[in-house]
């Protein structure tokens, strides 16, 4: 069924990415890569992977931004991006097999893979280009919020989180329920005012991204020794005297 | 958005095949069509032939051709779902209509009812068609009310063309069939003129800042891809073409598909001598046929997607 369900899920799964702290390792990535080239998702299949015009599926792509002016003045955001699993998808109500959903009880959009005839047209829908096409098995693929390892009863609790999550070496991904006021994720984007991407499209992602701190840009330290003053120390002893200056 | 040629064979085919359809059901009803077999038999053999030559067509470009039949079950939901269901429709009337013509030669009660319901859904299906572009919202040069106009009223003019032809070929032909594929024509061009000026005075809703939501940093610009190679977004998605190529197609368009179509009608309806008209069919069919491939491609090729601003392109 593609019909949206009615009425508001008890569990609203999703992710809040901080681009603040990501480093732009694409550890969450391979990870995902990882985690879902077995379990539900499997195969996910590369066509090429080992020589020219690799492709391949991936749930989660790791872009690099500059905003800002330019040189000093401009700042660089590393910024994974996957499924949001909207609110409203678009790519789910589209769907003229019934092979995409939307789960009721937690708000994952799922692809049944044994349904899927491989029209794309999910992928035309998807203002954010989360769908891609697993051209080896002609059916559409996407991020299942690793639905078969935050339900799994055989890892410890500490491990029930999407694979991205669970690998990041510096917490910059999080994940929860959104409709529990108390969660990490809800309150992350409630200190740190998580915001929706293009929220023009209508679909409400559940996913928030949390802008990169205004950091503090005071004026440039000097950097040539001629200019610190006289008697100043230098070398290790400058770094020691700076921590104990704190 | 890339061109795909399935999907563009499956849309133009079953447009004219639709048009047919609807000019034929209009026709026998109103009594202007010889109700002999054979008319019937050619008449609604070409309208259905291109109509299921279009629909086989759009199952090549799916990656489990052998599961279509799925298509047909979402219909509260998916414009492609319900175009299926109509199109399906459309065979379970036309095949009593088709009968009565054929082997009863008569168009009256029951055959009347499924006649009106044939040219009804042909119109139906053509409109599913439409919407499955016009409802995408991340795709701003379909997602507007020009659309859908566009695909109907090209469908009519082409089916027109056919019905010309065909009304020739058996002798049948009247002045105002002429009249009607200018006019249907003249609809068209207005339609298609209107949407490439709404496309070309649109504003992007979207911009890599606010599909990034840094705004509030200034100037947002793709520093690094996240991958070497082109995946399936940039492929499908990202597929351009050189404006200035866009631009003489879209001459190329006019001429063929409006232009030398709308003249030789023009001179068909004045009552040109039979061979000059034969003739003048004959161009105007080939000549639509290339033209209307070219107005889909384009339809296809100048048509961007949001998601690719993400990838440092125009969305």
């Amino acid at each position: 069924m593609t019909s949206l369900p009615h009425g508001p899920s008890p569990k609203r799964l999703g992710l809040v990415i901080d681009l603040d702290t990501c480093v732009g390792c694409h550890a969450c990535a391979t990870s995902c890569k990882e985690w879902n080239a077995s379990g539900h998702s499997a195969p996910l299949t590369d066509v090429n992977a080992y020589q020219a015009e690799q492709r391949g599926v991936w749930f989660n792509r790791v872009f690099t931004y500059e905003a800002g002016g330019c040189g000093a003045d401009a700042r660089t955001v590393h910024f994974p991006k996957n499924c949001l699993h909207c609110e409203t998808p678009d790519c789910v109500t589209v769907c003229p097999t019934g092979a995409s959903y939307k789960r009721a009880e937690d708000g994952i959009v799922l692809i049944d893979h044994d349904k899927c005839i491989g029209c794309k047209l999910c992928s035309w829908a998807c203002p954010y280009g989360a769908r891609e096409v697993d051209e080896v098995e002609g059916v559409m693929k996407k991020c299942t919020l690793c639905i078969d390892k935050i339900y799994n009863k055989n890892l410890p609790e500490a491990e029930r989180v999407p694979a991205c999550v669970s690998t990041c070496p510096v917490n910059a991904r999080h994940f929860g329920d959104f409709n529990d006021p108390g969660s990490d994720v809800s309150r992350l984007t409630r200190e740190r005012g998580g915001f929706d991407l293009m929220p023009e499209t209508g679909c409400k992602p559940t996913s928030k991204y949390l802008p990169p701190r205004p950091g503090r840009r005071g004026p440039a330290a000097p950097t040539k020794p001629a200019e610190r003053a006289a008697g100043e120390p230098t070398g290790l002893l400058r770094w020691v005297d700076r921590i104990l200056s704190r | 958005m890339h061109p795909a040629a399935s999907v563009i064979l499956f849309t133009t085919a079953s447009g004219a095949g639709y048009g047919l359809l609807l000019w034929l059901t209009l026709f026998a009803l109103a009594g202007l069509a010889p109700m002999t077999s054979l008319f019937g038999l050619v008449g609604l053999s070409a309208a259905l032939a291109l109509i299921t030559t279009g629909l086989l067509a759009s199952t090549f470009h799916l990656g489990r051709p052998e599961r279509a039949w799925r298509a047909l079950t979402q219909w509260r939901s998916s414009w492609l779902a319900r175009e299926g269901v109509a199109a399906i429709a459309t065979y379970v009337v036309v095949g009593p209509f088709a009968l009565g013509w054929v082997f009863l030669n008569r168009v009256d009660g029951p055959f009347a009812v499924c006649a009106a319901l044939s040219g009804a859904m042909a119109a139906l299906t053509v409109a599913c068609t439409a919407m499955i572009y016009a409802s995408l919202k991340p795709i701003r040069q379909w997602s507007h009310g020009w659309t859908a106009p566009v695909y109907l009223s090209l469908a009519a003019a082409t089916g027109a063309i056919l019905w010309v032809d065909l009304t020739l070929a058996f002798g049948a032909f009247r002045p105002a069939f002429g009249w009607l594929g200018v006019a249907s024509m003249a609809l068209a061009a207005l339609a298609k003129l209107r949407y490439w000026r709404v496309i070309d005075n649109q504003a992007p809703r979207s911009t890599l800042a606010s599909a990034t939501g840094l705004s509030s940093f200034g100037a947002v610009r793709l520093l690094e891809s996240p991958h070497t190679e082109e995946n399936y977004v940039m492929r499908e998605m990202g597929f351009r073409v050189a404006r200035k190529h866009a631009a003489k197609l879209r001459r190329f368009v006019i001429a063929a598909l409006f232009a030398i179509p709308l003249l030789a009608l023009l001179g068909i309806a004045l009552a040109a001598p039979p061979l000059v008209s034969a003739l003048a069919a004959g161009l105007a069919t080939l000549s639509a046929a290339a033209g209307v491939g070219a107005e889909r491609w384009l339809f296809f090729a100048e048509a961007t997607h949001v998601s690719t601003l993400y990838y440092g392109l125009p969305g």
